[in-house]
């Protein structure tokens, strides 16, 4: 017997997430005036340096989600690399 | 007794929280080896990630893969013998960028004794408010054939006398990339995915109560329900230190319709140090939720309609220990290389199965023996060339 499936308010609440977050977007999209850039390019040195990149070596990051992914129920959203093999 | 893959995600959908849309990805080479070690498993193995543009508007990227299988986990020893096998994986990207928009597709092509899988995806970038902000969507699909090895010989008789069994998935993804200020990245992703087919492992038996068995117990077929939809949702924040360092912070939820919830937080902390060095540190803590129909050690044979003793589907927790060293050098010749890394990357990973019990340590009782915890080793080791 097959019990009824719990996680069901947590996809309601990502999927209600997901409306906001494009609603949100939609809003800033359709604005009355073109939105300033409140860093200027010359302000991005920091933003610029390598440390600060969320996938600075993608090839390795890519593996690690890999291990996690083959061996963890969950997946996705990573923001990298994913696949692979499961192992026994 | 062969291995079972998973499908392939999307390759792609890192756009989302870590790309840039206004400029194509960097010209680099990365060959790496890495080793995974821990719970009478090891997987090793060589890969190659090339990366060229051409002209202003096109980039393509080819990704080899390999690995290289010695098993003699818990799930191979309790029914099954030690085993060795390989499967190869190719990932072929292509870009274009067009404005501030960026265009990419993809194949992906993974192969092992029994399970062959294709995944192909789209996706599409876009920045805008002065590049403070890159917005992205994309789509996969997947094919997978999965069968059956025994012994190196295929099993005829698997999937009711078929041979193999089809897999297909299907995720859709949106992402959000955002300056804050000066210092602070922020980055949100969104995916759900949509399985059906074969979805379960045919070397993961469940264990049922079986007194006419000497142990108490016997091993019978699995049966995992032939669809599963599940959503995760994340949010990422890096932000730079004033000396020259930068910390960094996500947070996963998940959800699927077999019952797993999981949580994954992460922290990290980049330091360059001298001219040439950089360290990194981090630490990963995830916790999931089992799946509904997920037991242990079922009361008898057949007792539900959907059984599995499959781990990945049990209540866990894990914490995952991070350390990284990166040397920067110039080497000079050929000319055309700007730079290279030499890169090693250690995780110690430490899994708590609450309710998975090692059924190798014998109990007089089934289900009294002691909970199963792993420890593994990660390792990585590789050299990359911008040029």
């Amino acid at each position: 017997m097959m019990h009824s499936c719990r996680p069901r308010y947590t996809q309601r609440l990502l999927a209600g997430l997901l409306v906001s977050a494009l609603l949100t977007g939609g809003s800033l999209l359709v604005g009355c005036s073109p939105v300033q850039p409140w860093v200027k390019p010359y302000e991005r040195e920091h933003l610029a340096d390598p440390i600060m990149s969320f996938d600075r070596n993608p090839i390795s990051s890519g593996y690690l989600d890999h291990v996690f992914e083959t061996r963890e129920g969950a997946r996705g959203a990573t923001g990298s690399v994913g696949g692979g093999c499961g192992c026994n | 007794m062969h291995l079972r893959s998973r499908w392939l995600a999307a390759t792609a959908f890192g756009l989302g929280a870590v790309g840039r849309a206004d400029v194509l990805p960097e010209d680099r080479t990365d060959v790496l080896y890495h080793r995974y070690e821990g719970g009478g498993l090891t997987v090793q193995g060589p890969s190659v990630l090339v990366r060229k543009k051409f002209g202003d508007s096109f980039s393509a990227s080819y990704q080899y893969y390999e690995d290289l299988i010695s098993s003699a986990s818990i799930d191979v020893l309790s029914t099954a013998s030690a085993y060795k096998e390989k499967r190869t994986q190719h990932d072929l990207n292509l870009n274009y960028l067009h404005g501030s928009t960026l265009y990419s597709a993809g194949f992906i092509y993974s192969k092992e004794p029994d399970y062959k899988s294709n995944t192909g995806f789209l996706s599409v970038s876009q920045s805008m408010f002065g590049d403070l902000t890159t917005i992205s969507f994309g789509y996969s699909q997947g094919w997978d054939t999965v069968g059956e090895v025994d012994h190196g010989v295929v099993v005829q008789s698997f999937n009711n006398g078929i041979g193999h069994a089809n897999a297909n998935h299907r995720t859709w993804s949106a992402g959000v990339s955002q300056v804050i200020t000066r210092d602070l990245l922020l980055g949100l992703n969104f995916e759900a995915d949509e399985n059906d087919g074969y979805l379960q492992s045919p070397y993961r038996p469940v264990r049922f109560v079986d007194p006419f068995s000497i142990k108490g117990y016997s091993f019978g077929l699995a049966v995992a329900p032939s669809t599963r939809t599940g959503t995760a949702g994340s949010a990422q924040l890096k932000y730079y230190l004033p000396w020259h360092a930068a910390v960094d912070g996500s947070y996963r939820l998940y959800g699927d319709t077999w019952g797993i919830l999981a949580n994954t937080v992460k922290f990290g902390y980049t330091q360059p140090l001298f001219t040439d060095w950089t360290l990194e540190a981090s630490a990963r803590y995830y916790w999931q939720s089992h799946a509904n129909f997920y037991s242990d050690l079922y009361p008898y044979e057949d007792s539900q309609n959907f059984t599995s003793r499959d781990r990945e589907l049990a209540q866990f927790h894990s914490l995952t220990l991070g350390l990284g060293a990166s040397w920067e050098f110039h080497p000079g010749w050929p000319h055309w290389v700007d730079k290279g890394t030499l890169n090693f990357n250690y995780n110690r990973l430490h899994i708590n199965y609450q309710d998975f019990h090692d059924n190798l340590i014998p109990s007089l009782v089934p289900g009294d023996e002691p909970l199963y915890t792993l420890d593994a080793n990660i390792m990585q080791f590789f050299l990359s060339f911008w040029y």
